[in-house]
């Protein structure tokens, strides 16, 4: 590499050069260890008899054998049901938050009525409030919809419709949106089109790979998030799997009970290797789509 | 159509597309943020009008002898997660930006693995693994370097360290991947500058790296202190803000009132709006403070 911290001439000589292979071997070595370290034991220990696991930890990788692990964590346990309920909530979650961001982005960064400078102060301003303000009211708001008695309690809209209140899924659209250059707007709007129409011709089809990471990223967020589907989504055929993690760590067989975490684990790591690419290059913005 | 119609027309039409997002704002945002203003200084009776109660559900949370600890633990969680988790990913940055750029993505995409891993997941395994029984993971690991068997969770000095341990492996990778993107902003001129002047590598990271991104570490370094405030699920999966409440932290508390049974959600809010506004003051002192080091 040049241009970087050391020069094209430094990368030359040998030394420096074998300076860092030591440094980079090193630091490889410790991202292993720290960042696959702990869910290749994980995948070995639920391939490994109880008593083993617990008498000799690190022996794990000797006896990965007891594939029937896999079976029984969907045999005696509701995993599939419960990965399921995870599936639609992250999938609900992605598609709220896509249309919330598309609607916003195009009327703030398309259309532009007069009143876009305060819609997207009001989203703005809610990046700047932590979440904990508006917690405990929005429970009470989800379980009661103003004072309507209907509840959303136990229905995935509990969980989806929030979800798509995300300031910045809507900043990341508006950005992008801007970038789309003007004539092209005016070039349909020329031709006679209305704004639901370039909408719908011109601005979705160019918006595609900015909605795909937002839906990627509320999709995970979904998957990931613990605390608000726990408050909400409370009844057992419906709760997702992290909620219900903590209860079958105590009614399985740590072994069989490690082979659930593996599967509750293994669509998001999934999502990550197919979709890498996107994902790290905007994993920066993600650090703010969840909490 | 006159211009006056027409724009009406398009105002109207934006009204119509800008729906979705001003309902669901309105409802599950904007509404609640100022319910929740409102919840601090009433009390909720399920009959008849709200009652106003003023200030008494904020006397009643400062007047609580759990606060204080739950201030000194956030506090401690803070500093260690800063800790920890600040320089650790800036240097994993600084390290991973030297290597070919073509097996870069193998090393960011290890760093970010662990974000990727539901945090409940990696909290339960980790759970496991401060077993303070001698063959716990952990503790078998350290009697292979001659230390311990250590009680980790179930030690009330210990149980904080351990708790920001796994907080940190879970979240490092996103700073890395951020400070990543900062540094390919850096010009490589100023390297060719630093180094025709004699600078050695060290002193090209302290005397150009470093500079270029302080925006960028300054604002991460008050995120990472504004999310560690906030910290919730590590604690309460882990160790329920045991052991003898020494991890109970300022949203256990809160929880503890809005969900713990008493449902004492004035209390709940109110303590919610204390820290949050703790954090804007805190921030607001933190910019003053680091202005001179902006750009």
């Amino acid at each position: 590499m040049s241009g970087g911290i050391l020069t094209s001439a430094e990368l030359r000589r040998p030394g420096t050069r074998r300076m860092l292979l030591l440094v980079h071997t090193c630091v490889l070595a410790s991202l292993v260890v720290a960042g696959l370290g702990p869910l290749l034991w994980l995948f070995a220990a639920s391939l490994g008899q109880t008593d083993d696991v617990l008498s000799d930890p690190l022996g794990v990788f000797g006896h990965m054998t007891q594939w029937q692990h896999y079976v029984e964590a969907f045999r005696g346990v509701d995993t599939a049901r419960l990965l399921g309920n995870t599936l639609a909530m992250a999938a609900g979650s992605a598609v709220v938050t896509v249309v919330v961001a598309i609607s916003a982005g195009y009327v703030i960064a398309i259309l532009r009525p007069r009143w876009a400078p305060l819609l997207s102060g009001g989203i703005l301003a809610t990046i700047f409030l932590p979440a904990i303000v508006s917690f405990v009211p929005l429970y009470l708001t989800v379980i009661d919809l103003f004072g309507t008695g209907i509840s959303l309690q136990n229905s995935f809209w509990g969980v989806w419709l929030p979800a798509g209140a995300n300031a910045f899924a809507v900043l990341l659209v508006t950005g992008y949106l801007r970038s789309i250059p003007r004539e092209l707007i005016e070039a349909a709007e020329i031709d006679g089109a209305g704004p639901l129409r370039i909408l719908w011709s011109v601005v979705l089809p160019l918006a595609r790979p900015i909605l795909g990471v937002v839906a990627l990223l509320a999709a995970i967020g979904a998957w990931k998030d613990y605390l608000w589907p726990s408050l909400v989504l409370t009844d057992p055929k419906l709760r997702p799997i992290s909620v219900a993690l903590p209860q079958l760590e105590r009614t399985n067989d740590l072994t069989t009970f490690f082979a659930i975490l593996v599967v509750s684990a293994l669509i998001p790591i999934a999502l990550f290797l197919v979709f890498q690419r996107p994902l790290l290059a905007s994993a920066g913005l993600s650090a703010g789509m969840k909490d | 159509m006159s211009v006056r119609t027409r724009r009406r027309r398009t105002s109207l039409t934006a009204l119509a597309v800008a729906a979705p997002t001003i309902v669901i704002f309105a409802a599950f945002s904007w509404w609640p943020i100022v319910r929740g203003a409102l919840m601090s200084v009433q009390r909720p009776t399920f009959v008849g009008p709200v009652e106003w109660v003023g200030w008494s559900n904020f006397a009643y949370v400062l007047a609580d002898p759990q606060l204080g600890q739950a201030v000194v633990n956030t506090l401690w969680f803070t500093a260690l997660a800063i800790v920890f988790g600040f320089p650790l990913p800036l240097a994993l940055a600084v390290v991973i930006s030297t290597v070919r750029a073509r097996r870069r993505g193998l090393y960011a995409a290890l760093a970010y693995f662990p974000v990727i891993v539901p945090p409940v997941v990696a909290i339960l395994l980790w759970q496991f693994a401060y077993n303070p029984a001698p063959s716990g993971l952990f503790n078998s690991i350290l009697r292979a370097l001659g230390v311990g068997p250590l009680a980790w969770l179930n030690d009330a000095s210990l149980a904080m360290p351990s708790i920001v341990l796994q907080a940190t492996w879970a979240a490092a990778g996103t700073s890395v991947l951020i400070y990543l993107a900062a540094l390919t902003a850096v010009r490589p001129e100023l390297y060719e500058a630093a180094a025709l002047d004699g600078a050695s590598v060290w002193k090209r990271v302290w005397h150009v790296t470093l500079p270029q991104m302080r925006t960028m570490i300054l604002v991460m370094l008050l995120l990472q202190l504004i999310g560690a405030a906030q910290v919730f699920t590590e604690p309460f999966l882990m160790t329920s803000g045991g052991p003898q409440n020494a991890t109970l932290t300022i949203l256990l508390l809160m929880y503890r009132y809005a969900f713990g049974g008493s449902a004492d959600y004035g209390a709940a809010t109110a303590l919610g709006l204390l820290l949050a506004v703790a954090l804007a003051v805190l921030s607001v002192i933190y910019l003053r403070l680091t202005r001179r080091w902006q750009e």
